[in-house]
């Protein structure tokens, strides 16, 4: 496995509070990585840090080959984010909106002419594209969202609660498009609450009061765990999470 | 309990429809589910029968009283949890608490029994402020501030979206009780696996209602048999079943496929799949669950 | 979708910078209030300042007593007469109808021309000319003497021309209420009104649409409380924090600023009160529309400040302005509210004196309050 993101004792303190313990991990080229916690488990800073907008206290990070203290500006040519809230512009139209992110990723205004038919047509959204992003249906948004994070053609892709909220069928289309980024061989870095999400993931782990708690396949932990889904992995491991006040 | 008569409600001038010509009643001691994803009119639901928005045609009413002329008594003996959290998020739990009973006229002494089971888990923390808790601490109190009146029915507005698998489940635990007590409860939720601890739901999406039933009439009013489809190359899988003559519909569940076959055409799956290099690949019927259901009802 | 081969992205160049920009210009040409305020700002200002409101002082009003009736009072009496700075009213007053007049504010300055002045400016080459005036706005009072003098000044000269004798006509000023021209008396009325009505207005509107915000209003709809009550424990706090200010103000001023109130500090509560209670209640209606705090805060801003500061009087003359304006002044609570202060607080006066403006006040709060009862709204939408 070629590694596009490795970890080594990850840590981050904000006073005495330990956001963040010592986490080390691997995640590959072309993975679907899960990354589960419960609310407060720290995943929000992990992530953080990962994509270069947090500095650890201590522990090393590479991301994209590049390290995590010292280029974090080369990280975030190399990634891309795609936020539950997403991360379009509602009062500006689709296209305009391609064109937006394309120009501050630093394509060229032929590649970007040439990704926003070719994003419009693999949507089925050609018919919208002068419109408002505000008006299209939210599963229409939340697909173009993610297309448009990974316009520019990164190595990894953070997506944070992408779902929330969406019809089942609009959900699974979401995870066809992911299927067909990682194929290409983006590493898709996903948190998720839905747990049969879980499941389509190569690799998941699973965060708790600051520490991974468990790192491997879900086929792997369901055994490990002697469950049958991974909700029943979940639960096992969160139910006894000192931080639930947090 | 709670009764809806063609209820249909317009914004903006009638061009956006968020309910249409909804209809549907919850028995008392009911714990009544409503169940669809973002945009699908349950808030709008929520808010017509707390009396907070006034329907464009039809009729509703609440323990016998009219949604619009009789408000003032709805609201005298309803409990309501909207969407977004909606607690004062500068005051200590113990501050919420007490404002809410004083604005329902009572206080906590009065019906701790009711919220002891809830509140108890939050207690320790009493004297932290609102804003600092977690989601599911917030869902707690949120729940202890709507049921401090001993309300005859309890309105929950996606109580359990955002919260963690843990909290959502000590959540159910916790309606479920309620129910015991005999409060009518109707909640909403996006969250198919959530259907089943229900009385009875109601399956909406853009404003209409798919299926009411109890949730195993619904599943029992599934059409088609359906087949869980498995193999080691879960990805693959669903590419070579989708391209199988025989499909009618293949959708990825966790680990899985759900499958649905043209008549009697499934037995030619397995081989077909053999032949596409999913040596491992297995299949067995299997009983559909709402989120199947939902998706059948989706597509019609 | 494709991944160019080797997509070399390069560190920010001007291409990203200017597609940067652009995205900005349309989020703000696709904002109408946004736009309405960038344009529509500008252009209002230009209008009101150019044409409204000015600092010059025009037709002020002024009462002149000629006890002498010659010819050269005749002639300083036409000089006035015809300049663009002065109203003129001729009359012969008592001292107690000018202390009347000056305490009512109908006039803000007497000239008085003892009697033979004529004679004795020929015989003696000296006369003194009485110049009263009202120095509650001292920069009024100022100008307005010094445009007399400066007439007086010229017709001195015009004298000395002629006869070749140094002739000398002495203004001796008076400044009423204020004597040592102090800008508090005339800022610290201003400044109370502007405060108080800024303060109600702002904090209450915004208190009521956080609720909205938060969505912790629904829930208090849905409840056995009245809305009635709602209302009252959110206008309570702003109603004694207001009333606190008050008085901080007044002992500051007394203090600091050698500004005691001249009436009664009863009447002056009394009245502050009324204003008090009808700021709040278009804090109250600016809280109907208003759908989010910020709204709220800008619609304080733009709808109730502005008007405040411009129309009150204590920056800008009403007498200046246009006659549409003057009427519109009418409506601005804090105008009668102002009148009433200076009044009160600098003249020394009773409530047979601000009776007309404090039922006008009454009828506002009345009025205002009545509205935003009736349109508060038990539901959502």
């Amino acid at each position: 496995m070629q590694p596009v993101i490795t970890t080594e004792k990850l840590t981050k303190r904000f006073g005495h509070f330990i956001a963040a313990n010592e986490l080390t991990f691997e995640v590959g080229k072309g993975e679907i990585f899960g990354f589960l916690g419960a609310n407060g488990a720290g995943k929000t800073t992990a992530m953080r840090m990962l994509c270069g907008l947090l500095t650890p206290t201590s522990g090393k990070a590479s991301i994209a080959g590049f390290d995590v203290y010292t280029q974090t500006e080369k990280i975030k040519r190399r990634i891309g984010y795609m936020s539950q809230k997403f991360s379009l512009y509602d009062d500006l139209t689709v296209a305009e909106n391609i064109r937006f992110y394309g120009g501050i990723y630093g394509m060229a205004t032929r590649q970007i002419k040439d990704k926003t038919t070719e994003l419009l047509q693999e949507l089925q959204l050609q018919n919208e594209a002068k419109t408002l992003v505000r008006e299209l249906p939210l599963g229409w948004k939340q697909k173009l969202s993610f297309s448009v994070s990974i316009v520019h053609g990164p190595d990894i892709v953070f997506l944070d609660e992408p779902t929330g909220g969406v019809d089942p069928v609009t959900r699974r289309q979401f995870w066809d498009l992911i299927y067909h980024a990682a194929d290409k061989g983006v590493t898709v870095f996903v948190t998720t609450h839905y747990m049969d999400e879980a499941e389509y993931c190569n690799r998941v782990s699973i965060m708790v009061d600051g520490v991974i708690a468990a790192l491997d396949s879900p086929a792997n932990l369901k055994q490990q765990f002697g469950s049958d889904s991974m909700e029943d992995v979940f639960y096992e491991l969160a139910r006894n999470a000192k931080r639930k006040a947090d | 309990m709670i009764t809806l008569d063609n209820i249909t409600k317009t914004y903006n001038k009638g061009t956006v429809t968020a309910v249409k010509d909804i209809s549907f009643s919850v028995n008392p001691g009911e714990l009544f589910g409503l169940i669809g994803p973002d945009g699908a009119g349950k808030s709008t639901l929520f808010r017509i029968l707390t009396t907070l928005l006034l329907a464009d045609t039809g009729a509703a009413s609440v323990n016998g009283f009219d949604v619009v002329k009789d408000y003032r008594e709805i609201r005298k003996g309803v409990g309501y949890m909207p969407g977004k959290f909606s607690l004062y998020q500068d005051l200590t739990i113990e501050e919420n608490l007490n404002f809410f009973a004083t604005v329902f006229g009572t206080t906590i002494k009065e019906n701790y029994d009711l919220i002891k089971d809830i509140y108890q888990q939050i207690e320790p923390f009493k004297d932290r402020r609102a804003g600092k808790l977690s989601g599911g601490m917030k869902q707690k109190l949120a729940l202890c501030c709507a049921l401090i009146h001993k309300p005859a029915v309890l309105f929950l507005d996606e109580p359990t979206t955002g919260v963690d698998v843990v909290s959502r489940k000590e959540f159910w635990e916790m309606l479920k009780r309620l129910k015991a007590q005999g409060i009518t409860i109707l909640v909403s939720t996006p969250y198919m696996d959530e259907a089943n601890l229900c009385d009875r739901i109601a399956l909406i999406q853009k404003g209409k209602i798919l299926s009411i039933d109890t949730p195993a009439g619904i599943i029992k009013s599934f059409p088609d048999r359906l087949y869980a489809v498995k193999s080691a190359k879960t990805h693959q899988l669903l590419i070579d079943v989708r391209s199988f003559p025989g499909t009618v519909t293949c959708f990825a569940f966790g680990d899985s496929l759900h499958a649905t076959f043209k008549d009697n055409q499934e037995g030619g799956l397995l081989p077909y799949l053999q032949s596409k290099g999913h040596a491992d690949a297995s299949m067995q019927p299997i009983v559909p669950g709402i989120e199947d259901c939902f998706i059948h009802l989706l597509k019609e | 979708m494709s991944w160019p081969g080797t997509l070399n992205v390069k560190p920010i160049n001007m291409k990203q910078l200017l597609i940067f920009i652009r995205k900005e210009f349309l989020h703000v040409f696709r904002d109408r209030k946004t736009l309405l305020m960038l344009f529509g700002l500008p252009i209002a200002q230009i209008v009101l300042f150019g044409f409204a409101l000015s600092n010059e002082i025009k037709d002020s009003k002024i009462v002149v007593a000629d006890y002498s009736k010659d010819a050269v009072t005749r002639q300083i009496i036409n000089k006035i007469a015809s300049s663009k700075y002065f109203d003129l009213e001729q009359s012969l007053q008592s001292a107690t109808q000018l202390e009347t007049a000056f305490k009512k504010g109908t006039i803000k300055m007497a000239v008085i021309f003892p009697e033979n002045f004529g004679n004795d400016l020929i015989h003696t080459g000296k006369a003194t000319i009485q110049v009263i005036a009202d120095a509650s706005d001292p920069n009024l009072a100022t100008t307005i003497t010094n445009y007399i003098t400066q007439i007086i000044t010229d017709y001195n000269a015009q004298l000395g021309n002629n006869s070749g004798q140094p002739l000398q006509i002495v203004p001796e000023v008076q400044m009423l209420y204020n004597p040592e021209l102090r800008g508090a008396p005339n800022f610290v009325p201003g400044v109370m009104a502007l405060v108080l009505m800024l303060v109600c207005t702002m904090m209450t509107s915004v208190a009521i649409v956080k609720e909205k915000e938060l969505g912790t209003m629904e829930i208090l709809l849905v409840s056995p409380f009245k809305t009635i009550y709602i209302i009252i424990a959110k206008l309570a706090p702003n109603l004694i924090i207001s009333v606190i200010n008050l008085f901080i103000i007044l002992i500051l001023s007394s203090v600091f600023l050698d500004l005691p109130v001249k009436g009664s500090v009863l009447l002056l509560v009394f009245d502050s009160i009324l204003f008090i209670l009808t700021s709040l209640s278009i804090g109250l209606l600016l809280s109907i529309s208003a759908k989010t705090q910020q709204a709220a805060m800008m619609g304080s801003l733009m709808g109730m400040m502005l008007p405040t500061m411009l129309l009150t009087g204590f920056l800008f003359p009403i007498e200046n302005m246009p006659l549409a304006m003057q009427w519109l002044s009418n409506i601005v609570p804090s105008r009668w509210y102002f009148i009433i202060i200076k009044k009160v607080m600098l003249k020394g006066l009773g409530f047979s004196s601000v009776w007309k403006e404090t039922l006008i006040l009454s009828g506002m709060c009345l009025l205002l309050f009545a509205i935003s009862l009736r349109r508060f709204k038990i539901r959502l939408q």
